[in-house]
């Protein structure tokens, strides 16, 4: 599989990131090595082998239902480029 | 040639912990605005989630309570897309691998007859919070107190055929998530949220394509776009159009729903395993305890009732369905003795207030208790049952309890036999004429022309003697005439 510079451009568009012409040609060259890499890996039989998540076969704790937070909303808000009424305000959303 | 609607539910159900999915902020309804969104809610940078217990609890719950296998090892998944009340731009939740897989829900439709509904899968996955968009100062506001609050999504397989199917079904759901106590059932809290996938075709013919109309909540509105949008796409096809794939949103000020992208503009989220949490591993041992605490589901509540209350198949559904409504009748029947009469009150002249006045049995105003105190008073010939509709509608007011308000209006009803006795000698006297045709009239006629009788009596006791009494009691003394 590889990808070229259209690719590129919808996945940084999907990524809200501005990719200029000349880093969307090298940024497809370098991906496509990766690509590449995952190719190689790919073409290894894992018909048999049960999928790992992490290497020490290691499964989720879950924790107690029990509230630990505190309201620490004015701490929150204080980095907040905009509030009011206690809402974090945000540009116009249209949908 | 006749046409098939073709209908699958995507169905949002907010589950009743007491705080976040992966954080430990409160989950409570109502408070003020990020009050309870805390950093890793917020997606502060070096937040890790930690998933809660009882989420999983609660998801494994419903999957046992339809039948359904369980996922023993289940993983999350990053959904990604941007959207202020999305903090991360991903939502975690479980693709590949969810926690409840298929199963199926058995509804009842109109003619009598069951339908199985088959459940594709429910998977665990995260609330966003809200978006206000009242204008401030042309910006929105965003309220994060729901961003984090566990769901389970129940996906429908496409086995439903028309609008009353569909509300049948997510009525059926709905009843079970509150029967098992993973849900509260509030609706106009947006506990429980539809996204419906309808198409249609001509009977015999492949699926058609299908449009999804998301987020209604209520079974109302989710019946109305499901008739409006059948008709719209059978009058696009047989005008010669084509249905376009693409996902619409139901306005319920409006009534209407318009299209809000199509699949050619669709997202693409780019799912992958989310990294900051393992996969989930629960064993039969925990399924099967979950099992065993099931409590009764609607299904078996209903044969109970039929069973133990003597009462018929409508009114035992009726009153078994939620458990709100069952919890309350069973204590009206047992408080006052009479199971027969506490059905009657609960879905007669109860429902009918609570359905104007468009208010749920937990929030009644009059609780279980005084119902059957009020009850009791028509067991024990206090009151008529006209009285104690009288009686009823003060107690809905706030009047205070029943015999207060039977005190305090005189509502007491006459079932002295001599005083009835002597209303009756008194009113066969005035009426010769009635009398004399009584004599003379078929026997199959006679019980007609009471009512006549009937109604001078009641006039004369001001409509306070035991009507059952004065029946008894006038056809005792018109017989010894004949």
């Amino acid at each position: 599989m590889s990808i070229d510079r259209s690719d590129i451009e919808k996945l940084g568009e999907l990524a809200r990131i501005h990719i200029s012409d000349e880093n969307a040609l090298a940024s497809a060259q370098r991906i496509n090595e990766v690509l590449a890499l995952v190719d190689q890996l790919q073409a290894v039989d894992t018909a048999n082998v049960e999928p790992l998540a992490n290497p020490l076969g290691a499964r989720q704790r879950l924790r107690l239902d029990e509230v630990s937070e505190t309201n620490r909303r004015d701490a929150f808000q204080a980095t907040a480029p905009a509030t009011e009424d206690g809402l974090y305000l945000v540009p116009k959303v249209i949908e | 040639m006749t046409w098939e609607t073709v209908i699958g539910l995507e169905v949002h159900t907010q589950l009743a912990t007491k705080t976040k999915i992966f954080s430990g902020a409160s989950t409570e309804f109502g408070a003020a605005p990020n009050t309870q969104a805390c950093a890793i809610d917020l997606a502060m940078p070096g937040t890790l989630p930690v998933l809660n217990a009882e989420a999983v609890r609660m998801a494994v719950m419903f999957g046992v309570a339809i039948d359904a296998d369980i996922g023993l090892i289940s993983a999350f998944d990053r959904k990604n897309y941007f959207y202020p009340d999305l903090p991360k731009g991903y939502q975690t939740t479980q693709l590949e691998r969810p926690i409840v897989l298929a199963g199926k829900v058995d509804i009842q439709l109109d003619d009598g007859s069951t339908k199985t509904v088959r459940i594709h899968h429910a998977h665990l996955e995260e609330d966003a919070g809200k978006s206000l968009h009242e204008d401030f100062h042309g910006m929105s506001g965003i309220d994060l107190n729901r961003a984090g609050t566990p769901l389970i999504e129940i996906v429908s397989e496409p086995d439903m055929n028309s609008p009353e199917e569909a509300v049948a079904f997510a009525k059926k759901l709905h009843a079970l998530v509150v029967s098992i106590g993973i849900c509260d059932g509030e609706m106009a809290q947006g506990s429980m949220r539809f996204d419906v996938n309808v198409s249609v075709r001509k009977k015999g013919e492949e699926l058609g394509t299908r449009t999804e109309t998301k987020n209604l909540n209520s079974f109302r509105f989710m019946e109305r776009a499901i008739v409006q949008e059948v008709a719209r796409q059978i009058d696009l096809i047989e005008d010669g159009g084509t249905v376009k794939q693409e996902t619409r949103l139901y306005d319920g000020d409006t009534h209407t729903a318009r299209s809000m992208r199509s699949k050619e503009e669709a997202n693409d989220y780019r799912y992958f395993p989310c990294p900051d949490l393992l996969p989930v591993e629960i064993d039969q041992a925990y399924v099967d305890a979950v099992r065993a605490s099931l409590p009764e589901l609607p299904e078996a509540r209903r044969t109970r009732f039929m069973d133990s209350y003597e009462l018929s198949a409508y009114d035992a559904s009726v009153l078994s369905d939620e458990i709100a409504t069952a919890a309350y009748f069973e204590t009206v029947a047992s408080r006052c003795g009479d199971a027969k009469l506490a059905a009657n009150w609960v879905t007669g002249e109860l429902a009918a207030r609570l359905n104007s006045e468009d208010v749920l049995i937990q929030h009644c105003p009059i609780s279980a208790e005084p119902l059957a105190a009020l009850i009791a008073r028509i067991i024990d010939q206090t009151i008529s049952n006209k009285m104690a509709r009288e009686v009823f509608a003060a107690m809905w007011e706030g009047e205070g309890e029943p015999d207060a308000i039977i005190e305090a209006r005189g509502l007491k009803q006459v079932s002295d036999s001599g005083a009835i006795a002597g209303m009756v000698d008194v009113v066969i006297a005035n009426s010769a004429k009635q009398v004399e045709n009584y004599r003379k009239a078929d026997e199959a006629k006679r019980p007609k022309m009471l009512g006549y009788f009937v109604g001078q009596i009641m006039k004369a006791s001001k409509g306070q003697a035991n009507p059952k009494q004065v029946n008894e009691v006038l056809l005792q003394k018109l017989d010894a005439l004949l």
